[in-house]
């Protein structure tokens, strides 16, 4: 605990360190230096969350039976509102932040290493590591917030560096404009976020999660002793527009529908950007958002719960559809990306809580942990794939199996584990989502289940395209040649994970349950082959029908497109959404509400100001033709004067 | 021959009303000017008709005209180079035409 | 002699030492303004810094550094000085912006020396009325800031200056005009029976208490709250009065800009706070209705007006309009915590406010236009300008680790204490607008700072020189300061806030 406490800070300084000695000095460096400096120094701090991860979950100290408590490393009071909401910085050690910091600084050392060669001689090389540097604080602090607060802080932190990171190309307007586009949309629901927190908070009078997530005979204390229980407004119960609220926050950053539309766009920026942020952590913010208050969703306000499983269900499928039809490899990605968060949406939305009805919980933050792996080496072989053939679009790609080994196997690997196949790590924890959905809620495992026949599809069509497919026509621009070292060992040792986790599994050497749960106390688990033989089948499915249109280069596709054109076209224009958003902005906004209340600022209340003037100058204009210059005109006034006070005197 | 005090204020009376119909009715600088001497010859005589009748054995009343004379020659000075000014700028002596003094 | 008397005395020397310099020694008089500012703000420093000790010791007096001598005898009209943690705040802001803002006239090359005696008139003003405790030497200092105003936007200010000069002053005139009578009123209506009136604050506080207590008349509160509240709120930019600030702020050199909307914003803020809402707390708390629903409009209004501006001054001026409105909005909220968030709110947006006027000022030294359509892809041109505009605008649309979200946050959990539907409902509209102001922010840098060049002319300009290099990080230093630490400023402030809040038992 102490040896804990008094590692746990460098988590959070070293990488704000690095942020402000590689943003301040980073120009006078040179690039090789300042990456290398801060991929050791992020280096040091995987270590040291490592270190702290794995003695919290298997040094026994901090078990009490087979419950995991939640422990407090260091509390730093940052701000007083009042007497009882303080803000503090501090660091909060549960089995759900020790998955995350995991998750995080794997993701976030491979993203440091692979960024080396990737980003190689690019303008900027240490303006990126200075934000990848502060993006790392910022989801390291994210995940180990103490209160709601803290969490909020880092939360706009991560925005910002998200921001940061798509703008990166800054000379590009479709960089600047995705960029722009993600702060606004994730900003205007962090501020449903920030409401659901002030409601939260006012009423329970606290920030703390371990207040506000304390449970006794199935309610959560903090509630309890709150008004909140019986408060409604307009109808709905205060706790349930709460927590609404929140999920709205974290439906932003974890790019849920209808505010999804950020994220494909954010694939402007650097890939190491998007595998980082866009695709491993800072998306799946929301999921942890909602895993972190989920005794409060489940027992104060289930049916939030049920929306935001139907609003994950609704998402994933949509996101699914809209990834068949894309051609730009990240944008496919982006939308995998959207559909499996969504389906950890939807293990949380179906989970309950305790033992095995807990088991969607255990499922999201499993699928969470086995998602930011293989999504992240996703990206990063897209990346190199990028950078073998200079283009994003399918069509310049094809054939390259020979040419990217590397590559190849590892993006196999993680095409099989993300369509759910056995024994990769991606088949059991969807397997688990299943599972726990077809025991609460038939109808979103029917949409599930056909989602994970969806996703083996596009996930194949994008394999087949790039790997196999026959070459483009026009050629490729240059030989495509594998990628150096720096960037094919996170491949690896991405896949590698990804393996043997999977396997792990299958040969019961580590049990996730045992780990993470929904009230952190370990339960048995065993395959339910009931629900994982289908799946599996809807996954081959999947496979075959892609591997039927795009193993060769046929007229197949073409063919297949023409049977559905309507839905295609509106799938490849992701059902104008977009467009929707846009008229939204420009149309309604802009035109509808800002021009007009600028013009009412510059006519109405200015022109009243200039009115005033206007009406004080004419009166003295007019006035001052009194005084004409004529020196008789005086005389003769003068002389009524006296004449008039004479004559007035005398009346009296 | 005695003439009754009264004849005189209403001479000076009749002189000073000439004087300020003068001064506003006539067009002409140099009128204007002679009806300013009407006005301040009107005070004049009140001035002297005043000492003689009520304090014959002062002298300030006389005194006074006196004054009343020197400043109306110098007043007479000044405005009669202002009026040669005027001409030279306007080559007329017309009150009407000289209103710059405004605003 | 009191260390307070010294924020007056010290601008007051350097008058006139720069009277008896030749006006062509430019270097030398940008030399003695640099010391000159140094000065104050080791003085505001070393004044903080002692008040926090004294603090620790006197916990009981609400003013301390207090010190009274009589002014004029017939009114009983006093200098009398004395702060509290609120003033402290706002001195040692005040020093800030005076420093940078000498730094950044470094340019100015045209009467240099009427400039900066001008400004130093303009500071005399600020200290004054942030030191005083006397209402009346308060308005005095009051108007000692607002004239020098005319003569630095008229003289030296750019565009239509004339107009905006004019418009400026005889707004903040009428303003004046309105608290004068407030003032006044104040001053009749609270003389104890039998006793003698007095425009000292405390001392009039206590009269208004003593009368209340006494059951006497305190309908003249009614009549005085809300002039004496127009009044200051014409200042603080809040709607419908705001219309000098984007002209006037447009018009006025950087400097002034900065110290203007930086600092001279912040009076009317204080005024409202110290004087209407302190001296008047029954009147304050009928009335705020009214007043919540203004600042509250200005909140939104001024987002939104900001949203469609193509001037890089008037989008600022508007998000100022927005920030202030905030300011007033927080001090209507009547309880501790969002009244520290005002206060919060003051010194954070004068920061940053006064950090988009400087970098505006040096862009447009640069580029010869402030009209965004004309602008792009500057960040490649002048780089360190660029970032320190990034930084600004992030600090005005509330990231957190920088000051405008701390005092955003304080703001809004102070006012959401207030459970009925009226104040709820304006303080999720208070909210939304931090939204808005990220669209108005990201749509300067994205289309100034961001995209391809757009004006090939552009290409050849200059980065930042040292003297604009250490206005721009002395001003970020000061925001990330207190962004990353704001508990010292916000418990020095609170300390403050407790003896005013106490008079309001407004929905609680």
């Amino acid at each position: 605990m102490e040896q804990l406490a008094s590692l746990a800070p460098y988590v959070l300084i070293l990488p704000l360190c690095m942020f402000l000695i590689l943003g301040l000095f980073g120009k006078k460096m040179c690039p090789k230096v300042s990456g290398l400096l801060g991929t050791t120094v992020f280096g040091v701090v995987s270590v040291i969350c490592y270190y702290i991860a794995l003695k919290y979950f298997f040094s026994g100290e901090y078990q009490i039976g087979e419950t995991y408590q939640q422990v407090t490393l260091f509390n730093m009071e940052w701000l007083r509102m009042n007497e009882d909401l303080v803000i503090s910085i501090g660091f909060l050690l549960d089995p759900l932040s020790a998955i995350m910091l995991i998750v995080i600084s794997t993701v976030s050392l491979m993203v440091h290493i692979y960024s080396m060669g990737y980003m190689h001689g690019e303008g900027g090389f240490q303006r990126f590591y200075a934000i990848l540097s502060l993006f790392s604080f910022a989801m390291l602090g994210l995940v180990v917030a103490t209160n709601i607060f803290q969490m909020y802080i880092f939360w706009e932190l991560v925005g910002v560096s998200s921001f940061l990171l798509i703008s990166f190309y800054y000379f590009k307007h479709s960089a600047v404009r995705a960029a722009k586009k993600a702060f606004i949309v994730t900003r205007f629901a962090d501020m449903f976020f920030l409401i659901g927190i002030l409601i939260l908070s006012y009423y329970t009078r606290t920030f703390d999660f371990d207040k506000l997530t304390f449970i006794t005979d199935g309610h959560v204390d903090a509630i309890v002793n709150s008004d909140l229980r019986t408060m409604t407004f307009l109808g709905f119960p205060v706790i349930s527009i709460a927590m609404f609220l929140i999920f709205l926050g974290g439906a932003g950053k974890s790019a849920m529908f209808p505010l999804h539309i950020w994220l494909p766009d954010a694939m402007e920026g650097p890939t190491p950007a998007s595998a980082l942020i866009h695709a491993a952590t800072m998306v799946v913010a929301g999921v942890y958002l909602v895993a972190r208050l989920f005794p409060i969703y489940t027992f104060e306000a289930p049916h939030v719960l049920e929306i935001i499983s139907y609003i994950g269900a609704f998402t994933s499928i949509f996101a699914a559809i809209i990834a068949c039809a894309q051609t730009d490899i990240k944008r496919v990605l982006a939308f995998s990306t959207i559909s499996q968060i969504a389906y950890m949406m939807v293990a949380l939305g179906v989970s309950g809580y305790g033992g095995v009805n807990g088991l969607g919980y255990t499922a999201s933050m499993w699928h969470l942990f086995t998602h930011a792996m293989f999504k992240a080496l996703l990206f990063m072989a897209a990346g190199a794939i990028i950078h073998a053939v200079h283009s994003n679009e399918m069509d310049a790609m094809g054939n390259l199996r020979k040419k990217l080994p590397i590559t190849h196997i590892t993006f196999l690997i993680a095409c099989l584990a993300i369509a759910g196949i056995p024994p990769f790590s991606g088949f059991f924890s969807k397997d688990e989502i299943l599972v726990a959905a077809f025991e609460t809620n038939k109808w979103v495992f029917a949409v599930e289940y056909f989602v994970a026949g969806l996703t083996a599809f596009y996930m194949f069509r994008l394999y087949y395209r790039i790997f196999w497919f026959g070459e483009p026509e026009e050629g490729y621009e240059h030989e495509p040649h594998e990628a150096p070292l720096n960037m094919t060992f996170p491949l690896m040792f991405l896949a590698a994970v990804t393996v043997i986790t999977g396997i792990s599994w299958a040969f019961g050497k580590v049990s996730f349950t045992e780990l993470i749960s929904s009230d952190f106390t370990s339960y048995e688990i065993h395959t339910h082959w009931n629900i994982a033989l289908p799946s599996i089948g809807a996954g081959v499915i999947g496979i075959l029908i892609a591997t039927f249109l795009y193993l060769e280069k046929t007229g197949r596709p073409n063919k297949a497109v023409s049977y559905i054109k309507k839905p295609y076209l509106w799938a490849y224009n992701k059902f104008y959404i977009d467009e929707i958003y846009l008229f939204v902005t420009n149309n309604i906004i802009f035109q509808r509400i800002c021009q007009p209340i600028a013009w009412f600022d510059r006519h109405i209340i200015d022109g009243f100001m200039n009115l005033l003037s206007w009406v004080t100058n004419k009166t003295s204009q007019e006035t001052k033709e009194i005084q004409s210059g004529y020196v008789q005109q005086y005389a003769w006034v003068f002389i009524m004067g006296v004449i008039t006070i004479v004559l007035l005197s005398i009346n009296l | 021959m005695n003439i009754p005090v009264e004849s005189y204020f209403i001479l000076s009376t009749l002189l000073f009303f000439i004087g300020v119909y003068g001064f506003v009715a006539r067009k002409n600088l140099i009128s204007i000017l002679m009806s300013v001497e009407l006005i301040l010859n009107a005070a004049n005589i009140n001035f002297v008709v005043a000492n003689r009748f009520l304090f014959p054995e002062y002298l300030e009343g006389h005194i006074y005209s006196l004054f009343v004379i020197a400043i109306a020659a110098a007043e007479t000075a000044v405005a009669i180079s202002i009026i040669i000014n005027v001409y030279r700028q306007k080559k007329n002596i017309d009150a009407k035409s000289i209103n710059e003094l405004k605003y | 002699m009191n260390i307070l008397s010294l924020f007056v005395i010290i601008p007051l020397v350097m008058m006139a030492v720069i009277f008896c310099v030749n006006g062509e020694k430019k270097s030398l008089i940008r030399t003695i303004m640099s010391i000159g500012g140094f000065a104050l703000l080791c003085t505001s420093t070393y004044l903080t810094i002692q008040f926090l000790e004294l603090r620790q010791i006197d916990t009981t007096s609400e003013f301390l550094f207090t010190e009274s001598a009589m002014w004029y005898e017939r009114f009983n009209i006093h200098y009398s000085v004395g702060v509290d943690g609120i003033s402290v705040a706002m001195l040692l802001l005040s020093s800030i912006v005076v420093i940078t803002g000498v730094f950044v006239s470094y340019a100015m090359e045209e009467k240099v020396k009427e400039y900066f005696l001008w400004f130093l008139m303009l500071s005399i003003g600020v200290y004054g009325f942030f030191i005083s405790l006397d209402l009346f030497t308060m308005f005095l200092f009051y108007e000692v800031a607002l004239i020098p105003m005319y003569l630095l936007i008229g003289l030296w200010g750019s565009g239509k200056k004339e107009y905006s000069a004019m418009k400026l002053t005889l707004m903040l005139m009428g303003g004046s005009a309105f608290l004068m009578v407030g003032i006044f009123g104040i001053y009749y209506n609270s003389i104890p029976e039998g006793g003698e009136g007095t425009f000292n604050i405390q001392e009039i506080a206590a009269n208004v208490q003593a009368l209340k207590a006494n059951g006497g008349d305190i309908s003249w509160e009614y009549i005085f709250f809300p002039l004496t509240f127009v009044g200051f709120g014409v200042l603080g930019a809040m709607f419908p009065f705001h219309t000098w600030s984007p002209d006037g702020h447009a018009s006025a050199p950087t400097a002034v800009s900065m110290l203007h909307a930086g600092v001279l914003m912040k009076l009317g803020g204080y005024g409202c706070f110290r004087v209407a809402m302190y001296l008047m707390p029954d009147a304050a708390q009928d009335l705020a209705w009214i007043f919540i629903i203004l600042t509250g409009i200005s909140v939104v209004y001024g987002a939104f007006s900001a949203c469609v501006q193509t001037d890089l001054k008037y989008i600022n001026a508007y998000s100022s309009v927005s920030h202030c409105g905030l300011v007033l909005f927080a001090l209507l909220m009547m309880n501790k915590t969002a009244m520290t968030g005002a206060i919060l709110q003051m010194v954070s947006h004068g920061l940053m406010t006064a950090l988009f006027f400087a970098l505006i000022g040096m862009i447009y030294g640069r580029t010869h236009t402030r009209d965004i359509r004309e602008m792009g892809g500057l960040m490649k041109i002048m780089p360190i300008l660029c970032v320190c505009y990034v930084i600004a605008g992030l600090a005005s649309l509330g990231l957190p680790g920088l000051s405008g979200f701390v005092a955003e946050m304080t703001i809004f959990v102070g006012a959401f204490e207030h459970t009925d539907f009226f104040h709820r409902t304006f303080v999720i509209l208070g909210c939304s607008s931090i939204v808005i102001t990220a669209v108005y922010i990201l749509r300067v840098v994205g289309k100034i700072l961001m995209g391809p060049v757009q004006d090939k002319h552009h290409e050849t300009l200059t980065d930042a020189v040292w003297y604009e290099k250490v206005a721009a990080f002395g001003l970020i230093a000061a925001i990330a300061a207190i962004g990353m630490a704001p508990l010292w400023l916000s418990n020095m402030i609170g300390g403050g806030i407790e003896n005013i809040a106490k008079l309001f038992t407004y929905g609680l």
